[in-house]
């Protein structure tokens, strides 16, 4: 529905519910008002020249770069921004107006949001966020925009008690919903034990204003993944009612301010549910509901937002979702272990023949966890047995991995590490609600029949929990796993006739093409090459395609005409050639969900690699989430690259500018994910056991000035190399 | 507004009638009241409680606070929601005129406490230039602390050099021109408030500047928005806080810091054997003298066949003496006619505020003499008698001379004096509460109120305040609603007329801690007398702090307490009652009360409800920006259970903050 539609289907209404308007424009007024006492005392404070901004973000203040194009940097430039929103509220109750009020009810709470930050009110503390900087965006913002998070859920308020509220919240998170908090409605939760924060993409952003936090996040994705230039007011509006499944659900009294933001929700093209029984005059058909009923007030949302779901549900007594993705366990909540060095561990998913299989059949060998005292460790073999009729001893891989992500869906179940290094603990919290090991292979069972329908017919788990067990399964483990690491190394670029594109990506950077090969990891660190073959099984139409190699035009640069072909066609006829292997020349596009960044450092001849997680300066002068934005959304960007963090250990790793010995600066913890194998390849390379200690980080210092004499001192090879520019 | 426990709790008052039993005119839950209208109930003589019933139905129009009498255009109304009836002629809608009405009384309740607060520096500067022999400094400790907070410098100097200073700073606060913020309230405050004053441009930089810019933004004309008159409204509101500061400070340095004192209440501590004076009204200025004086001519009064004089206290001058002289509290202002009617008074020395124009006209059927006292306040037929401070002893010798000399016409057959008085305890300045607190804890005295509200012993503080006002029936909300919170261990200061219904009731004694505090707060009372053996007295039900101006006092517990919990005021488990407010002072308490983060029940509405905006802004939005709102409520019953409710929120969400910033190992989170 465009926002033209939207806009017919309110004012459809046959009558205008003007109560709702009243309160909606009153709510303007005080907010436009509000903000306006604000800035003129900031300015008489700070003066028009000071900067202004958000921390951790290279979109400026969101919600204006993205509506009308403004990059504000100081507080002067806001007065003009402010008056003309002031200026376009008028005082008549009309459906077209409110959407009006409501926006520049955001631009006023954006604002006053600034303001806050400008003046160091109300520093945040954990689990609260305030405002939520890029790299959070661009960690989960992907998977809200191409749904892999079925929806986004506003809550503000209060619930009408803590018990519904942790009710609401549960349920949401177990379908996977991302979740803005604001008001009481977070302290209700925390109340109940309800795990919020930045870890469990259930933000609590804070009070009142905050929930400005939530529009300017959603913005910022049509930025960073739509490519929709910023002021481009309808584009993004647009992308926002299409992509963004976003609804408001409104707990307790309303009050005017409230309300007008709830305008500026539905100027997106979000609807608002609340809890509070409404007149006639206070609802909007389809837009602004009543639903006193706190059993029907979620599916009444996902409805009217269009949200539909496709998770079965799974019988664990636990709660499911990504939610729990990002929650840690730590020792002293933890009921029983397995693995991690500490008991004998392993997990493998084996392809077998049709008459090998119980389909459904979940088997516990050895003592189930509630027959153990707490704090005991156990060993553990997940055995994962797969037969499908397009299933290939090549998925094998793929689908182990998986283990990983959905034994961390489970609320109180944390997984580390694969194959015999795995570690598994379940909290004190997962077992007094009654889990057991065998729930853990429900769970596995359940995901990978849901999310592999294509290449899985039958599946069967077995939980081994016996010592002796466990041993014997390993040896069978071990086996297979050195077969799949011989077949990997057979695996290379030269030795596959088939490359595959990935365009997973294009629902929200429609001209970005990812090339994944099988020395070269998607740059999201996600889609390998035996991912994508897996998924053009599972989808013989959908995002992965085989690009049959073919002659090569330049096989040093990584060219070949098969792949320009391919490229020219999926970019929408942008882009006209690339090469796999460098990042100097018609280098690959980035779509926005790299792991890491390279970017070139002229002065020491060499490249840098910044990491989403590294927040920090580095030596090209750019964070981050300014890296990104310049080179993001599918542009080809000779110099900057978005590249998996695998990528650097591959033989692969841009050869035709000079491979590993380009690196000069990576951030510590890049070093520390990567550096056994990273040591490895450098002697492989013949740049030594200690090139490693070479590439400086940012304890030698995040400018060109403080690592070039570091590089010196230590004898890196990017002096000798040819010239990069 | 904050989204409380019951949900029945909203933003809206219950639906209890805004007047009760508009015809009956026995319109007093007063005991000594009650019995006086008896005594006098052939005798058809007109009180207030008749005019009320005369009143009635009263313009719904001002009720709501849509009649704008600003320019000679009007008077207009707002009688429809949309078209040309929904504006002034000027085109001011209901927002702007609801909000100018409301600015401009607090305007004038900024401007009524610092009228008292200018009276008082006057006083100490005519005391620093010699020109008031008859004045002392009763407290250099009150005169150095406050010189410390102020930044005067104490060492090696005279005690007059520092008091010098200190007025030149208090003048300063009433006019200064320069963008810094009054001093005196600059000091009162949290860091927290202090920058949110700042940030939100509602900081004054004086007294008398405020009041008048904010007449001026509120003129035909001139300002329309209804969020930046409000703003200008609470920036007058705090002008309000900053003066009524200095008048209590500079009170307590001239005149000494109350103690614990012993005394009575109500009409029977008039006594028929004494020449009996009412001071009437705020000012101690003058009456502190007539106390003085009273105690010297003795003699004067035995001359004329009495026992001696008698000095009995009405309103909040009556709370000034009883604070710091234990002069008994003959009643409180809604009750002020029934002194006269006793046919014992003899004189009632007025200063300024909340004096009845009624009482000359009550007076004229009886032998008492009404004297004014103040150039900006004079009743036609009362006396008038220029006090002057550097004559202060010989003018209030005369008004007792004055009095002597009516005491011999009365008239046998007119007097009628209630029997009703009770015992009480008074003067608990902050000083005294953190003297007794210290016993338990020396280091951090405001910790054992603090720490008995973590513990669950005590639900919080309510500060009971205001006036009477006769929509319900006299003292019935201030008694319904104090027994309710202390049942429920809720500690309860007081002050102003809110006090006086206390005192009249017996509230304000110890026996009725027995008889009406919850076992927490029971329990709380006998942890700190077992603490405080140097007191005379066990501790009453509630704490009298004193006049209207003195509310700076429970200011001085709230911030102490949002210091010691390591939050900002918002946070605080304290709330504000006005059960009975009525004058325009109650408006401007009301509002500094709410800037200062502070739930604030007012029983009686304000002229707010014809605007929706207006509304919203007091009762909820408020909360939002500064953490305080207001509760309108006028059901005494229902506002007790608000009033729990809101304390009950903020230990709830202090607590939630609290045990959140252990788990994870942070600072507790500012927000509210």
């Amino acid at each position: 529905m465009s926002v033209e539609q939207i806009k017919e289907t309110a004012t459809d209404a046959n009558v205008l519910p003007k109560k709702l308007l009243r309160k909606a424009y009153d709510g303007t007024i005080i907010a436009m008002t509000y903000a306006e006492i604000l800035l003129n005392r900031a300015i008489k404070d700070f003066g028009p020249e000071q900067i202004v901004g958000y921390p951790d973000t290279a979109y400026h203040l969101p919600v204006i770069m993205c509506l009308s194009g403004e990059k504000i940097t100081k507080l002067g430039e806001l007065v003009p921004i402010l008056n003309r929103m002031r200026n376009q509220v008028r005082s008549e109750l009309t459906m077209e107006n409110s959407k009006l009020w409501g926006e520049s009810v955001l631009y006023a709470a954006e604002i006053i949001e600034t303001l806050h930050y400008l003046r160091g009110d109300n520093p945040k503390v954990k689990p609260w966020t305030g405002f939520l900087g890029d790299p959070i965006v661009r960690k989960h913002g992907i998977k809200m925009v191409d749904w892999t998070i079925p929806g986004v859920a506003v809550i503000l308020g209060r619930a009408k008690d803590s018990p519904a509220a942790k009710k609401i919240v549960d349920n949401l998170m177990s379908k996977g919903f991302m979740i803005f908090l604001c008001d009481e409605v977070i302290e209700q939760l925390l109340e109940e034990n309800v795990k919020i924060g930045e870890d469990y993409i259930a933000f609590p952003l804070g009070n009142f204003t905050q929930v400005i936090h939530a529009v300017n996040y959603a913005f910022r994705a049509g930025l960073a993944f739509g490519g929709i230039a910023p002021g481009e007011r309808e584009m993004h509006l647009d992308y926002q009612n299409r992509r963004v499944l976003a609804f408001v659900l409104h707990l307790g009294e309303l009050d005017d301010v409230k309300v007008a933001a709830e305008m500026g929700a539905i100027f997106m093209g979000f609807p608002v549910v609340t809890d509070q029984p409404l007149s006639e005059d206070m609802q909007i058909p389809d837009w602004y509901l009543s639903e006193p009923d706190y059993e029907k007030i979620v599916p009444l949302a996902m409805e009217i937002r269009g949200i539909k779901l496709t998770n079965i549900e799974i019988p664990i007594p636990v709660n499911f979702g990504p939610a729990f993705e990002g929650e840690t366990i730590r020792k002293a909540e933890t009921y029983v272990e397995f693995g991690g060095g500490r008991t004998t561990a392993f997990e493998l998913v084996h392809m077998v023949g049709p008459d090998e299989i119980v389909d459904g059949q979940v088997t516990v060998i050895g003592p189930e966890i509630d027959s153990v005292p707490e704090g005991s460790k156990l060993p553990l073999g997940i055995k994962i047995d797969i037969y499908g009729r397009k299933m290939q001893a090549d998925f094998e891989g793929v689908l182990e991995r998986r283990i990983h992500y959905f034994a961390n869906y489970g609320e109180g179940i944390w997984h580390v590490a694969q194959r015999d290094l795995c570690w598994v603990r379940i909290s004190k919290d997962a077992r007094a609600k009654g889990f057991l090991i065998k729930h853990l292979g429900e769970l596995l069972l359940a995901k990978l029949k849901q999310e592999f329908p294509a290449i899985v017919d039958r599946v069967q788990v077995t939980l081994i929990t016996d010592q002796t067990a466990v041993e014997e399964g390993l040896v069978l483990a071990r086996e297979v796993y050195r077969a799949r690491d011989d077949r990997m190394r057979s695996l290379t670029d030269e030795s596959v006739t088939d490359f595959y594109s990935c365009l997973l990506c294009q629902s929200f950077a429609p001209n970005h093409v990812c090339i994944v090969t099988p020395e070269r990891v998607g740059l999201c660190g996600a889609v390998s090459w035996l991912d994508a073959r897996a998924s053009f099984e599972i989808t013989p139409n959908g995002p992965n395609q085989p690009i049959p190699k073919g002659p090569a035009i330049d096989e040093y640069k990584g060219m070949w005409h098969s792949t320009n072909e391919y490229l020219y066609k999926a970019s929408n006829n942008t882009l006209e050639e690339v090469n796999l292997y460098t990042l100097m020349d018609k280098p690959m596009t980035s779509c926005g969900c790299f792991e890491a960044i390279m970017a070139i450092v002229p002065e020491a001849n060499g490249l840098m690699i910044t990491t989403r997680e590294h927040s920090g300066m580095t030596p090209c002068g750019m964070s981050f989430s300014t890296l990104a934005g310049t080179c993001g959304g599918g542009m080809q960007t000779p110099g900057f690259m978005g590249i998996g963090r695998t990528y650097l250990l591959s033989k692969k790793f841009i050869p035709a500018d000079g491979g590993l010995a380009r690196i000069v600066w990576m951030p510590k913890e890049l070093k520390e994910f990567l550096r056994e194998d990273f040591v490895q390849r450098s002697i492989d390379e013949g740049l030594g056991a200690d090139f490693i200690d070479k590439i400086a980080d940012e304890s030698v210092g995040t400018t060109v000035e403080e690592i070039v004499p570091f590089l010196e001192e230590n004898g890196h090879p990017c002096f000798a190399l040819e010239s990069l520019m | 507004m904050p989204r409380y426990r019951d949900l029945t709790h909203t933003a809206r008052p219950s639906n209890a009638p805004r007047v009760v039993e508009p015809k009956n005119p026995i319109r007093t839950t007063d005991p000594g009241t009650l019995q006086m209208l008896k005594m006098v109930e052939d005798r058809k003589l007109e009180t207030v409680f008749d005019r009320v019933v005369a009143q009635q139905p009263q313009c719904t129009f001002g009720y709501t606070g849509v009649c704008c009498k600003i320019c000679l255009a009007g008077p207009c109304r707002v009688k429809k929601e949309e078209g040309p009836a929904s504006r002034g002629i000027c085109g001011a809608t209901a927002y702007t005129i609801v909000s100018r009405n409301i600015a401009r009384s607090i305007a004038a309740g900024a401007a009524s406490h610092s009228e008292h607060a200018r009276h008082i520096l006057h006083t100490a500067h005519a005391l620093v230039e010699g020109h008031a022999s008859d004045y002392d400094i009763k407290s250099p400790v009150k005169l150095h602390e406050i010189a410390g907070k102020l930044g005067v410098e104490t060492l090696n100097r005279e005690d007059k050099e520092i008091l010098k200073d200190i007025v030149e700073i208090g003048y300063a606060d009433f006019g200064r021109y320069q963008d810094r913020p009054l001093a005196f309230l600059d000091c009162l405050i949290t860091v927290g408030r202090r920058n949110k004053f700042k940030h939100t441009n509602i900081m004054p930089r004086s007294i008398d500047g405020t009041v008048t810019e904010i007449i001026a933004q509120t003129a035909m004309g001139v300002d329309a928005d209804p969020v930046n008159i409000i703003f200008g409204g609470l920036k007058a509101s705090l002008s309000d806080l900053g003066g009524s500061y200095i008048g209590s400070t500079m009170s307590d340095v001239l005149f000494g810091i109350p103690e614990p004192i012993v005394s009575e209440a109500n009409l029977g501590v008039i006594n028929p054997k004494m020449v009996n004076i009412a001071v009437h009204g705020h000012n101690p200025v003058l009456s502190e003298m007539v106390v003085a004086a009273a105690r010297a001519m003795t003699e004067d009064a035995k001359k004329v066949g009495a026992e001696g004089v008698n000095i009995v206290g009405i309103c909040c001058t009556g709370n000034e003496l009883l604070m710091r002289e234990g002069v008994y509290l003959a009643t409180s202002s809604a009750s002020q006619e029934m002194a006269i009617l006793t046919g014992a008074l003899d004189a009632m020395v007025v200063d300024i505020q909340c004096i009845y124009p009624a009482v000359q006209t009550l007076a004229e059927c009886f032998h008492t003499k009404v004297i004014t006292t103040e150039f900006l306040m004079k009743i036609p037929g009362a006396q008038h008698l220029a006090f002057n401070t550097a004559t202060a002893m010989d003018d209030a010798k005369k008004l007792i001379r004055i009095a002597i000399e009516a005491y011999g016409k009365r008239d046998p057959k007119k007097i009628a004096i209630p029997s009703e008085k009770h015992q009480l305890v008074a003067g608990f300045s902050r000083e005294v509460l953190t003297d007794i607190f210290a016993k338990i804890n020396p280091e951090r005295p405001i910790s054992v109120l603090t720490d008995a509200i973590e513990s669950g012993q005590l639900k919080g503080v309510a500060f009971i305040i205001g006036c009477n006002n006769l929509k319900r029936f006299q003292d019935e909300s201030h008694i319904a609603i104090l027994k309710e919170l202390v049942k429920n261990d809720v500690l309860v200061i007081t002050g102003g007329c809110s006090a006086g219904a206390y005192a009249k009731f017996g509230f304000m004694s110890p026996l009725a801690v027995d008889a009406y505090a919850g076992e927490g707060l029971k329990s709380f009372f006998k942890t700190l007398e077992a603490a405080n053996p140097q007191l005379s007295t066990r501790l009453p039900l509630v704490f009298h702090v004193g006049s209207c101006v003195d509310y700076t006092r429970g200011i001085e517990v709230l911030v102490a307490m949002a210091d010691e919990l390591g939050v900002d005021t918002p946070k605080v488990p304290f709330v504000v009652s006005a059960p009975e407010a009525m004058h325009e002072k109650a408006v401007a308490i009301g509002s500094y009360c709410v800037t200062m983060g502070v739930p604030v029940h007012v029983g009686s509405m304000p002229p707010v409800e014809g605007s929706d905006l207006v509304y919203g802004i007091t009762t909820q939005i408020a909360h939002d920006v500064f953490g305080g709102n207001f509760i309108l409520e006028v059901d005494p019953n229902i506002a007790a259970t608000k009033l729990l409710d809101a304390l009950e929120y903020r230990t709830w969400k202090l607590g939630i903050h609290k045990k959140t910033a252990e788990k994870n190992n942070t600072e507790v989170a500012q927000g509210w």
